[in-house]
């Protein structure tokens, strides 16, 4: 997992040899620790409009130092972050507001920098115009977003009218080093229901007292996404095929939770989850559904063998646990359930007809069960993974390892914690209007972008 | 009998998969072998970190620096360093064994969980020195001057080289313990077609259990293995039929390899507490241990087979708890060889032995045979001496905890003979 190339143009002669040659310069991105302030250094917040308010008291409450006009270069060299409210931009015309904002603040900001627009739902809003200025917003920040250096990040917030004050738990994510490899993104608020966002008391234990269930947690990206839950404060409950229950076992016992060894596209699997949680932790707060197969061949090549595994796997049993479960009342109120897509499932891929249909299928089904659980305070949405380092990239021929390394604004592989932190993202008490959502974390890698 | 506050309960157990000798765990020791086995079972609890009453188990074949093998290995654990341990031994009874003094701790209210365990490998067996080279070092260790040393040079001998190798045979006759059980075998007549069908029945039920996902949660895989690698689901009469002896007479004996349990590394825990201490961390409770009974018969001298210590301890415990040997749902008799099984129930079904050797007025019977080793048995996994005992204890519990409609209200008769002539059996009840 080890990123040589990184490592090498961040030491002195390899920086200076990647400047004479205009080699990219993959930066070390900051990530979170526990402990540390959601954001090191000050925040300037632009722009006019509903969320103004609602994105400055979120801010201050997380301890964030926020400056609503630009302080002199003496005083405050660089900034940590913008933040623009554009929802006040109601044409095409008054989006010249942008420039007037970040044209010059853009230059003073710091290392591992956020960039976040907030902006309204275009298909909330009111008018044609004000929907044409909203649509702009993206295509505006998934450009600043690849100006960026120094391992900075610009992503789009959009909130739906009366969700305002659901914009805390996406801003402090966004803003924080949790939220490093998620970039070029848009993050959807709303609509408001009747089940308010609820802020965790200690922010670095957002998860205390959560039951969470994790699937593929043997290795790769479940393990960290089990280990990242526990750190947090979650028990969680360690799932993952009978065979790899050794792997399965060392994770379980350095995150001091359970492991629970079932083929999740056993008949019986839903059953076996809902009885091991309701009997150990009576019941269940988070259901994360990372396991996954590829069974790669072109279509004239593929056995039908192939086919059916990936789509059962991947696919077939998420929504069979989840109909399970929401059939069931083992999960607690303000449950919260994140699948894991993939960059392929958005892009495709060639050899993966399988693996993308299937993972562009959890889109679909994140899509198609949110707005039915909305009004039962619990959400679900999905992550889609890009270039992430792991064992199995680790295998991959060099050439192929670093095309899909470099091909992001970042210039680099983002790590299994980054997905892990998106996903406990999506399950905060804070994220409850957060639903629907499939989120890249892929450093805006240039594939189905 | 109502549920006193100091029941022994068992909430569940952990094995690894079971390895013919010198195949996936060749490499393996016991200490690595144990230590896999408790963190399975540590993580199938939830119990990283905490500490346990007692550890107790054992292994037959120790390394001399093995001494304190159940702690190192729960040093090495996700257990709490704090967690105190023992070792025992006692042959192929040494993790139930262990049971029965971890139950008899908690029902005494001197612990309120603990493990029991077992391991063997015979695949990194201890090889000692020449007992002859031995002599002469601890000789030349005691020597005072350098006369005495030159003396002790004279007595090397290049035949000294040649180490102690373990044997699986008993120390007072010399005998491999399946040549003794030939004996047994024939004094029963016990035929050939009779311990064959016992072995496919063994493999048959053990395929079964693994099919329906029975040791999902108490197997955890370990170096690759994720099933007892001697199991043979496709294990045939005929093809067991064309087996040589291997024991006994080589030309007209009964007992084959495939009736026999081959030479096993693995490892096998289980874990028990007061219901107060399962309840408290939400854990299940599988069963009850009720009672155990020890046993010991003269093979050296000839009176009895060497493995037929259980079938005395059985009427013992049976006479204490009011039972008669049909009183049981499952029956969990070790299979250490086949014939074993089978001279042992013949023995209980013979009046001859049950009056004048059991001293009883009647036979004790007959048993279901449906209801014997129902998720296979050693021949079938394999058998890790010191790890058997914790392998059925954790099996027997599972099973009757599947099923509320018992006959007797859910009831495991557990019987393992050892060698020295040993034997030691016990009772669970659903809990």
């Amino acid at each position: 997992m080890t990123d040589r190339y990184s490592q090498f143009v961040n030491s002195q002669l390899g920086e200076k040899l990647a400047d004479m040659v205009g080699m990219p310069k993959p930066a070390k991105l900051r990530r979170h620790e526990p402990g540390q302030p959601l954001i090191e250094g000050a925040v300037l917040l632009g722009g006019d409009g509903r969320l103004s308010d609602a994105a400055a008291k979120a801010m201050v409450g997380a301890g964030v130092e926020v400056h609503t006009e630009l302080a002199e270069a003496e005083e405050t060299p660089r900034y940590a972050g913008l933040v623009f409210d554009a929802t006040g931009l109601t044409s095409a015309a008054a989006l010249v507001a942008l420039h007037e904002f970040f044209h010059t603040t853009i230059r003073r900001l710091g290392a591992s920098a956020r960039v976040i627009v907030l902006g309204t739902v275009p298909s909330a809003t009111e008018t044609p115009a004000e929907r044409t200025a909203q649509r702009a917003l993206e295509g505006f920040v998934r450009s600043l977003a690849k100006e960026l250096r120094a391992g900075g990040t610009a992503n789009l917030i959009e909130v739906h009218p009366g969700a305002e004050a659901g914009i805390g738990s996406p801003l402090r994510f966004l803003l924080s080093g949790r939220s490093a490899f998620v970039d070029g993104q848009r993050i959807t608020v709303g609509p408001a229901t009747d089940h308010p966002p609820v802020a965790p008391e200690d922010p670095d234990r957002p998860h205390a007292g959560k039951v969470a269930v994790v699937t593929g947690a043997a290795r790769g990206i479940g393990a960290a996404i089990a280990r990242t839950f526990a750190r947090d404060g979650a028990s969680v409950v360690c799932v993952d095929l009978p065979s790899a229950g050794d792997a399965l076992a060392k994770v379980a016992n350095d995150v001091g939770g359970t492991a629970l060894q079932v083929d999740i596209t056993a008949d019986d699997a839903a059953q076996t989850i809902i009885d091991h949680v309701t009997a150990r932790h009576g019941g269940l707060d988070i259901m994360v559904h990372n396991a996954g197969i590829t069974r790669d061949k072109t279509m004239a090549g593929m056995d039908e063998g192939r086919w059916n595994l990936t789509i059962d796997v991947n696919l077939v049993a998420i929504e069979q646990i989840n109909d399970a479960l929401l059939a069931s009342d083992v999960l607690k109120a303000g449950a919260r359930i994140v699948c894991v897509s993939s960059m392929s499932g958005i892009a495709g891929n060639r050899g993966q007809t399988n693996y993308a249909a299937s993972k562009a299928g959890v889109i679909g089904h994140v899509d198609g069960l949110a707005p039915t659980l909305a009004g039962r305070g619990i959400t679900i949405n999905a992550v889609a993974p890009g270039f992430i380092e792991t064992k199995m990239t680790d295998a991959m021929p060099l050439a192929t390892k670093e095309i899909g390394r470099r091909l992001n604004s970042l210039s680099q592989g983002g790590l299994p914690v980054d997905v892990a932190e998106t996903i406990g993202f999506f399950a905060g008490g804070d994220a409850v209007w957060v639903n629907g959502n499939t989120l890249r974390v892929c450093g805006q890698n240039l594939l189905g972008a | 009998m109502a549920p006193t506050p100091n029941d022994a309960v068992i909430v569940g157990g952990n094995r690894i998969p079971f390895a013919r000798s010198n195949t996936a765990y060749a490499k393996a020791s016991n200490q690595d072998m144990l230590t896999a086995a408790l963190d399975g079972l540590v993580a199938r609890f939830g119990l990283a970190g905490e500490r346990i009453g007692e550890v107790a188990g054992g292994a037959v074949l120790k390394h001399a620096r093995d001494f304190n093998l159940v702690r190192e290995s729960v040093l090495g654990s996700a257990l709490s360093p704090e967690t105190p341990a023992f070792d025992i031994q006692k042959a192929c009874d040494t993790s139930l064994e262990a049971t029965v003094a971890v139950a008899n701790k908690i029902r005494l209210g001197q612990i309120s969980s603990g493990i029991a365990c077992g391991v063997d490998t015979t695949s990194d067996a201890p090889v000692a020195l020449n007992e002859d080279l031995r002599r002469v070092l601890m000789d030349a260790n005691r020597a005072k001057g350098a006369m005495d040393y030159v003396k002790l040079l004279g007595h090397l001998r290049p035949d000294q080289i040649v180490p102690e190798i373990p044997r699986n045979a008993e120390a007072r006759t010399g005998m491999a313990m399946g040549d003794h059980q030939a004996i047994t075998t024939e004094e029963w007549g016990i035929t050939r077609e009779a311990q064959d069908e016992l072995a496919v029945a063994s493999h048959r039920n053990l395929a079964a259990a693994y099919d329906r996902g029975f040791f999902n949660d108490l197997v955890t895989p370990y170096l690759g293995l994720a099933k007892d690698n001697n199991l043979r689901p496709d294990s045939r009469l005929e093809k067991l039929a064309k087996l040589k002896p291997a024991f006994g007479d080589r030309e007209t004996g009964t007992m084959t390899a495939a009736n026999s349990t081959p030479l096993t590394d693995g490892a096998a825990s289980v874990l028990l507490s007061t219901r107060e201490w399962a309840e408290a961390r939400d854990l299940p409770v599988l069963a009850k241990f009720v009672d155990a009974e020890s046993a010991a018969v003269d093979y050296v001298h000839g009176h009895e087979g060497l493995l037929m210590a259980p079938a005395y301890a059985v009427p013992r415990m049976l006479a204490r708890n009011g039972l008669t040997l049909q009183d049981f749902d499952l029956y969990e008799i070790h299979e250490a060889f086949a014939s074993t099984v089978l001279s042992t129930l013949a023995a209980w079904d013979d009046k001859a032995f049950c009056t004048e050797k059991l001293g009883l007025d009647d036979t004790l019977g007959t048993i279901d045979m449906a209801k014997l080793n129902v998720a296979g048995s050693s021949l079938a996994t394999g058998h890790p001496f010191a790890a058997t005992g914790a392998r059925i204890v954790a099996t027997a519990a599972k099973l009757l905890s599947e099923r509320d409609d018992w006959a007797h209200g859910g009831r495991a008769l557990i019987s393992v003979c050892a060698a020295g002539g040993n034997g030691l059996v016990a009772i669970l009840e659903r809990a």
